[in-house]
């Protein structure tokens, strides 16, 4: 019997939703452990890293990595399973775009260290101390990996063959990847893995939205009783969908729920988050700078907003006028 | 540094309103500052937010868009379009570091080359007073703490032909 393809699964900066997906695959699960020997995988199985580190250079057919990338660790698993793999995949949201954590591209290191060590309600730290990234203590050396000043996805730190997106993925998608890898058939290099049209193609919604939409003012899910057949953005309600590659089978949309954008933009647009102000913006009712500036008002954070999964791959990537401290140096 | 720094603005003019009165500035022989590249497009209304943002990400100091009074879009909508964009994005660009002043949006008739020669002198100065944006620049100083690891990773090599041999 000829050797089963190696397939890698590693994690870097995530909420382990993606991890889920995987699990979420349910009976096709056995599928996958038929068709291929799982080699790592630190979530749910035994290896370590000096495991990979012994494997030869190309020797894991497929490496599916989720997360964005944070520390020194991450950076460094991802330069050494990419080393070792034939298809590094960025698996999720965050390792395709950046995701949630790349909204802390806001803030600087330091923001983000006080509050979380200082200044957060529930943390109690009289000395302030913070964790040192070395510390020699009884001739013992103690070493934690650095916190860097910037959250990336994993392309901005390697080279990435394709792309599954998704916060966290469809097992759809997830399967049907894997048989592409499986039968070789697989599209050019650094597409992304789900269809390449807007989310509304697939919306059920989409026969109500209107041709000309006029904003007057705009709505949160919470404030209103929202209309389970009707286009979102027809009922004021901020939905990405215009801007946002489909695949997930408008699950939000279905669940009576906006699209907050997880898919990412389709393959024609640079800046999801550029794009959907774009649209949203030119379908305001009001043409006067006063009546403009209050339907604005309900959109009350542009950023978290538009840019929700894709800050780190956005045009800027972070907010430009922050710095970047040393993050290997003690204190 | 700030002696020599000369402020490179991208201009998007609309072709009916200011570029035509960017164009009555040059026949009626009035000098501004060379600081703008102007690009032509048919409608302030066709200037997508990705092209500003781009702008800054690729070098410029400032982005001045041109466009049509309200009222006299050659059509009819566009340059509202623009206007509804232009308030969002500059919070969106001020959220994100980007100060006020390098972005900026006028209404420009085809008769106002005098007004070309006032705004653009006018950003040229305040964006001056600022300093330089320079993105590449920052983008590079942001990822050099990447190159840390160079080390760790040659070593890992080192350690993975060991045990290859």
């Amino acid at each position: 019997m000829p050797a089963k393809p190696k397939v890698a699964l590693y994690w870097c900066a995530s909420c382990g939703g993606c991890e889920e997906s995987v699990v979420d695959l349910a009976e096709d699960i056995l599928f996958v452990i038929e068709n291929v020997d799982i080699v790592y995988w630190p979530v749910a199985m035994d290896f370590k890293k000096h495991d990979v580190v012994a494997m030869k250079d190309g020797s894991i057919s497929a490496c599916l990595v989720n997360g964005a990338i944070r520390t020194s660790e991450q950076e460094e698993m991802a330069k050494l399973l990419r080393q070792k793999s034939k298809l590094l995949i960025a698996y999720g949201s965050c390792a395709h775009t950046g995701g949630i954590p790349s909204l802390s591209n806001q803030f600087s290191r330091e923001q983000i260290l006080k509050y979380v060590y200082e200044e957060c309600p529930s943390v109690d730290n009289p000395q302030k101390a913070r964790p040192q990234v070395r510390l020699v203590e009884n001739g013992r050396e103690t070493t934690i990996p650095a916190f860097r000043n910037v959250v990336r996805a994993l392309d901005q730190v390697v080279d990435v063959d394709y792309y599954i997106p998704g916060c966290p993925p469809t097992p759809k998608l997830l399967k049907q990847a894997l048989l592409a890898i499986l039968s070789g058939q697989l599209p050019e290099k650094g597409t992304v893995l789900a269809p390449d049209v807007a989310l509304c193609e697939e919306c059920p919604r989409k026969d109500s939205k209107p041709i000309d939409l006029a904003f007057t003012e705009f709505k949160r899910p919470h404030q209103i009783l929202i209309d389970p057949e009707k286009c979102l953005l027809a009922q004021g309600i901020i939905c990405m969908g215009p801007a946002t590659r489909g695949g997930c089978e408008a699950l939000c949309t279905k669940g009576n729920m906006p699209c907050t954008g997880c898919f990412g933009p389709t393959s024609r647009v640079r800046d999801q988050g550029a794009k959907i102000l774009a649209s949203i913006c030119s379908n305001i009712a009001a043409k006067d700078d006063e009546g403009i500036q209050k339907t604005l008002e309900g959109i009350p954070d542009p950023v978290g907003t538009f840019y929700r999964y894709g800050l780190a791959q956005s045009l800027l990537r972070r907010r430009v006028d922050l710095g970047a401290e040393p993050t290997t140096e003690a204190r | 540094m700030s002696e020599q720094f000369e402020p490179r603005i991208v201009a998007f003019f609309c072709t009916w309103c200011t570029y035509t009165a960017a164009d009555l500035a040059g026949v009626s022989r009035l000098k501004y500052a060379p600081n703008i590249r102007v690009i032509r497009v048919m409608c302030s209304g066709r200037i997508d937010p990705q092209f500003i943002l781009e702008a800054f990400a690729h070098g410029a100091d400032g982005v001045l868009i041109g466009g049509c009074h309200p009222g006299d879009c050659h059509y009819i909508e566009g340059n509202y379009k623009c206007l509804r964009r232009a308030h969002l994005l500059k919070r969106v660009v001020q959220d994100m570091g980007i100060e006020k002043e390098r972005f900026r949006l006028e209404w420009i008739s085809a008769a106002e080359g005098d007004r070309v020669k006032t705004v653009v002198n006018d950003m040229v100065a305040q964006i001056k007073a600022i300093g330089p944006l320079r993105l590449p620049s920052r983008f590079k100083q942001w990822d050099a703490e990447m190159r840390e690891l160079e080390a760790t990773v040659n070593h890992t090599e080192e350690m993975t032909h060991a045990s290859q041999a």
